[in-house]
Formats: structure tokens, sequence, C-alpha cells
């Protein structure tokens, strides 16, 4: 009993680091879809300089673990530029910033999958390249985008759990910080892992029913 | 019908040269578009057609060449006179290439918005007048995916109308269609013939072709090697590579001789 009623106790607190987990993974998936579909367009339409320039982005990012990242940012570069957004903030722009370079992936393989035939016909019909890419291109690729954005959440969504070592007061901070006190550590972990499993799963099933409604009608759920 | 007959061409194309990974695929080719002209290419393949056509609305670049609008000179590397050119010149693909995600309509009116400006009432109002014409005005709210390959070509004729274009590029309509559905996408090409849309057309359907064309041009490594009236070119006994190529055409495919159609 005495397990339960720490929980309870417990819990309006942890739910409230709820609220900044789902709020740190909002923004950070923000950033990353408008930076990563501007990136993903570049890299497979821009002139080489501006391709390499969002690789090397991509390269830096996919290349170093997402906690050197927060502390490389927030103890480092944000001092240095002395810019002051909190660990919320610094936590979402390091984590969408990560974010863009994994999703600029996933659009850029939705892109390179459409056939090359539709840029072709929009500009036979006197569309410019950009009204093309913006009515024609980007519609489909980022529907064929929607299950690998959906892997993407989820990712991120677990990856958010590293900002609590900028001290950022989400899920795991919080749930540290009363297992810590109350030595129950099995319990409110476990409560924990429950709280972020739930997340997952209804970020996913939204997701999955995105992508259900923005099918293309003729097509088959199989995808011919 | 005929259409009216004027001395200054309306679309010009002259002295044309293209290289493709340094091998030289279209070498000096040209062609002179009159109202009412309906020249159909043909030739081997690998001749050149495809990227002759693909020249003209700049869809490839020219590597030498001109192009020329009625009397004004079209610079295709300045991209204001680019856009222009390719809304005078419409094109139709070998594989239609509509626009998966939008309805028939939608693909008819997405570039009058875009292009023209139009807004979304007046650009659905043209394109359901431009599928009526292709005989589709029932299959506007249908995908691409749910329509026949015939019927795909003739949403695609139809959004190439819709943007009136002096002059039409067909390449290849019919050879990416199951036989049964050559003849209605045939029917929709004869019509605009005869309202006297000028049409440059690469085909392999010769009978089409002698019945239609105004002139044949018979293109082999990247040249135009012949050129003349069907009847001319095709007469019995005329000799011509490109009655040659024909006779060869019909035998593999099994139909009747050219002369006897």
């Amino acid at each position: 009993m005495h397990i339960l009623s720490t929980i309870i106790e417990a819990l309006p607190y942890i739910l409230e680091g709820t609220l900044v987990t789902i709020v740190l993974v909002a923004g950070a998936l923000s950033l990353g879809f408008c930076l990563g579909v501007p990136m993903a367009v570049a890299q497979v339409y821009a002139p080489r300089p501006a391709a390499m320039l969002v690789g090397f982005y991509v390269w830096f990012f996919r290349g170093v673990p997402v906690l050197l990242l927060l502390f490389l940012f927030y103890y480092g570069l944000f001092g240095l530029i002395g810019l002051d957004v909190g660990t919320i903030g610094a936590s979402c722009i390091v984590l969408g910033m990560t974010s863009a370079a994994y999703q600029s992936q996933i659009f850029r393989g939705s892109i390179l999958s459409l056939s090359a035939g539709q840029l072709k016909a929009g500009k036979a019909l006197g569309m410019t390249n950009g009204q093309t890419i913006i009515h024609v291109i980007l519609p489909q690729a980022l529907r064929l985008s929607i299950p690998g954005w959906s892997n993407e959440y989820s990712i991120l969504l677990k990856d958010s759990a590293m900002c609590f070592a900028l001290g950022t007061p989400e899920i795991m901070a919080r749930t540290h910080f009363v297992a810590s006190r109350t030595y129950e550590h099995l319990p409110l972990y476990i409560t924990a892992g429950l709280i972020y499993f739930a997340i997952t799963m209804a970020g996913v099933t939204m997701l999955r029913r995105l992508e259900q409604k923005a099918r293309i009608p003729g097509y088959n759920s199989a995808g011919m | 019908m005929n259409a009216p007959q004027n001395d200054t061409p309306i679309l010009r194309a002259e002295h044309f040269s293209k290289y493709l990974t340094g091998r030289k695929i279209l070498d000096d080719c040209s062609i002179s578009m009159r109202p009412g002209d309906v020249k159909v290419l043909i030739g081997p393949s690998g001749a050149g057609k495809s990227t002759f056509l693909q020249c003209i609305n700049c869809l490839l670049e020219p590597d030498e060449g001109e192009i020329w609008l009625g009397e004004r000179r079209v610079d295709f590397k300045n991209t204001r006179e680019l856009y222009d050119l390719r809304q005078h010149v419409g094109m139709i693909f070998q594989d239609f290439k509509l626009f998966d995600h939008l309805s028939a309509e939608n693909n008819v009116a997405l570039a009058l918005r875009k292009v023209r400006g139009l807004s979304k009432a007046e650009a659905l109002k043209r394109a359901h007048e431009e599928l009526a014409r292709v005989g589709l005005e029932d299959k506007a709210k249908l995908y691409p995916a749910q329509l026949s390959g015939g019927q795909k070509q003739r949403v695609a004729i139809a959004r190439a109308l819709a943007m009136d274009p002096t002059i039409l590029l067909l390449d290849e309509p019919t050879s990416a269609l199951d036989p049964e559905l050559v003849g209605e996408v045939l029917t929709v090409i004869r019509d605009l013939a005869a309202r006297g849309m000028p049409m440059i057309m690469v085909t392999h359907q010769m009978e089409f072709a002698r019945a239609v064309a105004t002139e044949i041009l018979f293109m082999e490594a990247g040249h135009v090697i012949e050129q003349g009236s069907p009847e001319e070119l095709l007469a019995p006994g005329a000799q011509t590579r490109t009655q040659d190529f024909c006779t060869r055409l019909y035998e593999l495919c099994g139909e009747t001789p050219v002369e006897e159609g």
C-alpha cells in the first residue's frame, strides 16, 4: 500500500513533467519538420554547394550522440553567443536540429521514390520548379513519409529523456528526483515507462490514422 | 475543316543539336509549324525523336539551335521566356505523367491556378469544360489510379489544352496503352487535328499518321533524313526509307501494309 501511495503522491508531479515532454517533442518535431523539408528539397534539387552543405549538416547531427549535442549547445555554444532560452528551449532546439537531420533523410527518400516525370509534367505546363515542388512533389512525398516519420516520432520521444541531463523538468528528470528521495525506484520507473509507452502508442496511432486519411484514392494499402 | 493558311510559321525550331553523355543525339534538326500543321516524327528507336520533341519546349535544353514563336526568337536561357514558351507549347507524354495525388479535375486545374492565376472556381469550371471535350465529364472526381490508361491519357490531353497552347507535342501518346484503348485516344487527337490544332507527334501508328499528318519526318541517328507529305513518302513504289521502315513495321505487327490501308 505504501508503494501505491508514493506513486499517487508523485503522479501529479510526474504528469507535469509529461506535459514538458510533450512540449519538447512537439516543438522538436515541428522545428525538425520546418528545417527538414527544405533540407530534403535542397539535397535533391539544389545546386551542388547547397546540397553538400545539407549533407554536412546531416553528417554532423547524425554522427554525434544527442547527449553530447545537448551539452555542446547548452553549455558551450549558447553561452558563447549569449543565447538564454532556458533548459526547455535549449532542449527543444537541440532535439529539433537533430531531428531535422533524420527527417530530411526521410523526406529525401520519399522525393526520390517519386518518378522524375512528375517534375517534368509540371514544367511542361509552364509551372516553375518551385511551384511544381510545392504543389506536386511535396504533397506526394509527405504522404509517403508518414510511416518513416512515425518512427522518428517514437525515437525522438525517447531521446527527449536525455534532456534530463540539462535539468529539463521532463518525465525522466522528475521521476529520478522522486525516486532518489523515496528510494521507490522500481515502481516509479515502471510508472514513467508506462507513461512513455502510452504517449508513443497515442502518437503512432494518430499518425496511422493520418496515413489512412491522406491515402490517395485508388492506391491500395499494400501500396502499389 | 480547313485550317486558315498563313505564311508566318507559328513556331520554328531551327538547327537543333543535342549532346547527351558526350554523344550527339540530335544533329541539325529543324521543324517549322504553320497553323493547322500536323507533323509526324517516325523512325527507329534511338533516332532522337523524343529528344527532338523535348527540345522544342526545352524540357531538354538544345545545345545548339534557335526557337522562334511567330516573329519572336525565344531566349530560353531567360527563365521568364522559357516558362512563357512552355505555356505556348503543350506536351503529351507516353506515360501520361498525371499528378498522382490529384483528381482528374484538379490535374487540369492546377496549372490554371498556379500559372494563369485563375481562382479555384474558375479553374475547376474550365477543367470541367476541357474534360467534357475529351468525353470525361463524369470522371472529374476520380484519381489517376482509378482511371484506365486511355482515360488517363485523355485527362493529360485535357490538362494540356486547358493552357490554350498554340501547338501540341505528343510523344508516343498511345504506345503505353492496351490495344483496345488506343482508339479512344486517337479519336481525341483526330478531333484536335480536325479543329486545326497544330501538332507534332511521335508515333508508330502509321495508319493514323497517314490519315491525319500533313507531313512526315523520318529520323535516323539524330538526323531528319526524309521529309514530305504522306502521299509522297508512302506512295506505292516510292522507294523511300520511310516506306521501307513502315513496311517492316507492318511485317512485325502483322497488319495490312500501308499501300492498301
